[in-house]
């Protein structure tokens, strides 16, 4: 147990899945307080080799070395008690109990006979977070934490359990901006008595934290290397095998009209108080106006308010002269909204229906796809043949379930479902979020594209630079209003980090 | 992995599957000391050997296949009505309701008439879950369980009280029942006790394949069904779908309800529904929530539920027993086509033999 973990290496790792090699002879080693950043596309299978490092999975064939010594997990318990600690991309904790019981869960030293040592548990959650800087209310129960205070109770609970080894998969894919700052000079710190492994695609933080970087791409390590003697681009090159480079919005003033013009909106939040209070905003046709801002002042409850989602307090939502407050969302959609809602396995598709289904999701009355209530699946069928070409879907076919897609397939499914729609305007919440750059790329590509036939587009980002490039005009949110609109000229990070944070003048 | 592999595993699973609910079984049978051989051989094979007991098989398929159509439907749309049982009984009700009021009608009138109003009862009984639960967001599992008690104990009073045989004041076979309804309601039989109840069963199949697949109104409800927040955002109405799909739902089991009686008993007794509504449930999981599996499974539980009514004659097995071993067979099926989607284990299976097989050459 007091044994450190001087070096940890895996050695020709091979897993394999029906018909999927996910893991194709990987090599690689870690040494005592060294963070390792494990980069690659979604699906190029670092999870997957994660998973046999914990015991989760079995691997197939290679072998786990810790100090030189072979080891051979048979469950995550094993891996536990070596001193390996996970933070998956989902957090596995219990939503209805407190910290010290979600602790408690693993914490076998406090399983006493007939009674579980509470009190020790709370104990050991203090110590370990003052000793590390990890800010925790024990007591708090995780429903009333932010996402970030949830990450916080995974790293606390992870090196409760005694580990010395961590392994984060993704850890910032769902922290505000100002949150994974915060991570990262934390993680930072702990390198002193810890060595981690860091899984994640997005290039800034792999260069900030990370003192080596091993490329996984198609399950095999194209790369490995030192962080300090590559940049940025030549990672991400590495990583997707061909030359990235994010679209930047240079296009020409359209000079649109008004297309949607929200004024003196209000809309209660799901806990009942006024999520945005008052704010006006208007975009126009041609036109894509950026909304920053630290998620939670309001962002989905005015993308749901827009599309019909969301009753109207007051206030008004004029969408070329037609007021949509309080109207069916079916309404909404009829008149031209065109929507990349939040939450794109959930909301956007429907995970178990296939994806020529999932394409004529809003059409499935249209007279091209139906007739007297009949569906016509030869030009469903059609339909699907001819977006999952013309978009670049990858799928094993159109009968594919949704739902077993990549984020970027789901993603491109949704946005040509959309855009075959010939919308008037489009609303896109959180567009990239969780994609790997290539899928970024053509999302923003698309994007640049549709604004260049003319039709407005709210994008609604935490991603700073995505807002920046993209936008034309950068509105900025915070606790339900908007706090400036600057033209794009003007936006940078350093003026919308402070407008994000409630500041109204720099003076 | 070739089509010779998969078919080879496929069959596998199945005969272990097989042999592991035989030798269960056998064990049981074995220690209540009966024959082994004729006990099996009692409930799965005679009900198939004579005419006479394949009707009785048929007719007991009919409302199963019925009810879980419309559980099916209700499922798919995102509400499990386990409130069948209920839905049927009110629908056996209605339909003695209007027969015994209006005896003297031409059957050409009476008898669609009948059945409608079993399909609008148990509509009804199938309305009050769907609304609570849209509007009110209160537990279908609940709400539907409950009217059950209510539909049951209503039943019991209505055939005690309000419908009892005149007969029967003066007789008292002791059985709770309304006096034999009138021959206008009667659905013609074809063999036996079977009746023309069958078709309808067969052509409900169709329509409820032809909806849920076919149709806009289909694929809105298995949208609200299957992911209600992308059908919300899709501009779907999904509370109404909701409604209208348990009130489908209790309209089939209504007209479960008014076929027994029209086809099979002519006149409502205590006891008629005979756990059908909970039966279905699992007729309409197993099979697989489709009509193309609903028919076939309906036959195959109606084959067990009838085979438990012979085993205590034939071998001397008390129908209790056959229960039991009817719900080890549900879970060994059950289990087996969860193992038989499992492409990661066939894969591995797979690997291992073609390993052994590298290791020998």
């Amino acid at each position: 147990m007091e044994n450190k973990i001087k070096s940890l290496s895996m050695e020709h790792v091979v897993k394999r899945f029906p018909g999927v090699l996910a893991c194709d002879d990987i090599c690689l080693n870690v040494e005592e307080g060294e963070i390792l950043a494990l980069v690659g596309e979604n699906g190029a299978g670092k999870t997957t080799l994660m998973n046999v490092l914990m015991g989760i999975y079995q691997q197939d064939e290679g072998k786990i070395l810790i100090n030189g010594q072979e080891v051979r997990f048979r469950g995550p318990e094993d891996a536990f008690k070596i001193g390996l600690g996970m933070v998956h991309q989902q957090y596995m904790l219990v939503p209805n109990m407190s910290v010290v019981e979600n602790v408690a869960l693993g914490y076998k030293k406090a399983w006493k006979k007939l009674k579980l040592d509470l009190n020790m548990v709370r104990e050991q959650v203090i110590e370990v977070s003052k000793h590390y800087g990890l800010a925790v209310n024990p007591d708090a129960y995780i429903w009333q934490l932010s996402v970030g205070e949830q990450q916080r109770v995974e790293l606390v609970k992870t090196l409760c359990l005694g580990a010395k080894f961590l392994i984060l998969d993704e850890p910032t894919s769902a922290l505000t901006p100002q949150e994974t700052d915060e991570l990262i000079e934390l993680l930072k710190n702990m390198k002193n008595e810890l060595s981690i492994i860091f899984i994640s695609h997005k290039l800034n933080e792999v260069k900030a934290l990370s003192d080596n970087v091993t490329i996984l791409r198609h399950g095999k390590v194209v790369f490995s290397g030192l962080t300090k003697d590559y940049t940025s681009a030549q990672i991400a090159t590495l990583m997707t095998g061909h030359e990235v480079k994010l679209p930047e919005n240079k296009e020409e003033d359209l000079h649109g009209s008004p297309a949607l013009e929200i004024k003196e909106l209000c809309v209660k939040s799901d806990m009942g108080f006024l999520a945005l209070n008052n704010l006006n905003l208007t975009i126009n046709s041609g036109e894509i106006v950026g909304l920053a801002g630290v998620s939670g002042n309001g962002q989905r409850e005015l993308a749901e308010a827009i599309n019909g989602l969301r009753g109207v307090e007051s206030g008004e939502i004029n969408f070329f002269s037609v007021d949509l407050a309080n109207k069916s969302s079916h309404y909404v959609i009829s008149q031209g909204m065109g929507y990349i809602p939040e939450e794109r396995n959930i909301e956007g598709i429907v995970p178990s229906f296939s994806i020529k289904e999932n394409l004529i999701l809003k059409d499935y009355e249209d007279e091209k796809f139906a007739k007297y209530h009949f569906l016509k699946n030869k030009a469903i069928v059609e339909n699907a043949d001819k977006l999952i070409e013309d978009y670049d879907v990858r799928c094993p076919g159109l009968l594919t379930s949704a739902g077993s897609l990549s984020g970027g397939n789901i993603q491109k499914v949704i946005l040509a479902r959309e855009m075959t729609r010939k919308p008037k305007f489009l609303i896109a919440v959180y567009p990239t979020r969780g994609l790997d750059l290539g899928a970024i790329e053509f999302i923003h590509r698309e994007l640049l594209r549709i604004r260049r036939e003319g039709i407005g587009i709210l994008l609604i980002s935490e991603e700073l630079d995505e807002i920046i490039n993209l936008s034309d005009r950068v509105a900025v949110i915070y606790k339900g209003q908007i706090q400036k609109v600057l033209p794009h000229t003007e936006a940078n990070r350093r003026s919308l980090g402070i407008l994000m944070a409630g500041v109204k003048d720099e003076q | 992995m070739n089509n010779n592999f998969k078919l080879l595993y496929k069959l596998s699973i199945i005969i272990i599957a097989i042999l592991a609910t035989l030798i269960i079984s056998s064990a049981i049978l074995l220690v209540l000391g009966a024959n082994v051989p004729k006990t099996f051989y009692t409930i799965c094979i005679m009900p198939l050997t004579k005419m006479g007991h394949l009707t009785e098989v048929l007719i007991r398929a009919i409302p199963l296949c019925v009810i879980a159509l419309g559980v099916s439907i209700a499922y798919r749309s995102g509400i499990i009505n386990i409130g069948a049982e209920g839905q049927m009984a009110i629908g056996v009700l209605s339909f003695t309701a209007i027969a015994l009021s209006f005896p003297e009608l031409p059957k050409p009138i009476l008898l669609p008439f009948a059945l409608l109003m079993s399909v609008l009862g148990g509509a009804l009984w199938g309305f009050i879950p769907g609304i609570l639960k849209a509007k009110l967001n209160v537990s279908e599992l609940l709400s539907t369980v409950m009217l059950n008690y209510i539909a049951a104990q209503f039943y019991s009073f209505c055939l005690r009280i309000v419908m009892l045989d005149p007969a029967e004041k003066v007789n008292g076979s002791g059985t709770p029942q309304s006096m034999r309804l009138t021959s206008n309601i009667e659905l013609t039989r074809l063999a036996g006790r079977l009746h023309t109840g069958i078709f309808i069963a067969l052509v409900l199949a169709v329509l409820v394949y032809l909806l849920m697949w076919k149709t806009t109104y289909g694929f809105k409800m298995r949208a609200s069904g299957a992911q209600s927040r992308a059908a919300r955002y899709g501009g779907i109405n999904v509370t109404w779908y909701v409604i209208f799909s348990m009130i489908l739902s209790g309209a089939f089991a209504g007209l479960a309800g008014g076929m027994e009686i029209a086809g099979v008993h002519r006149r409502a007794i205590e006891g008629v529904t005979n756990n059908y509504g909970f039966s279905a449930v699992v007729v309409a999981l197993f099979g697989g929530l489709h009509p193309a599996g609903i028919v076939p499974a309906s036959f195959f539980f109606a084959l067990l539920i009838y085979g438990a009514t012979l085993a205590p004659r034939a071998v001397n097995v008390p129908a209790n027993i056959v229960q039991v071993m009817q719900g080890l067979i549900i879970i060994v099926i059950v289990t087996t086509q969860m193992v038989l989607s499992n492409a990661y284990l066939e894969d591995k299976v797979y690997r291992m033999i073609v390993k052994n097989k590298k290791e020998v050459k």
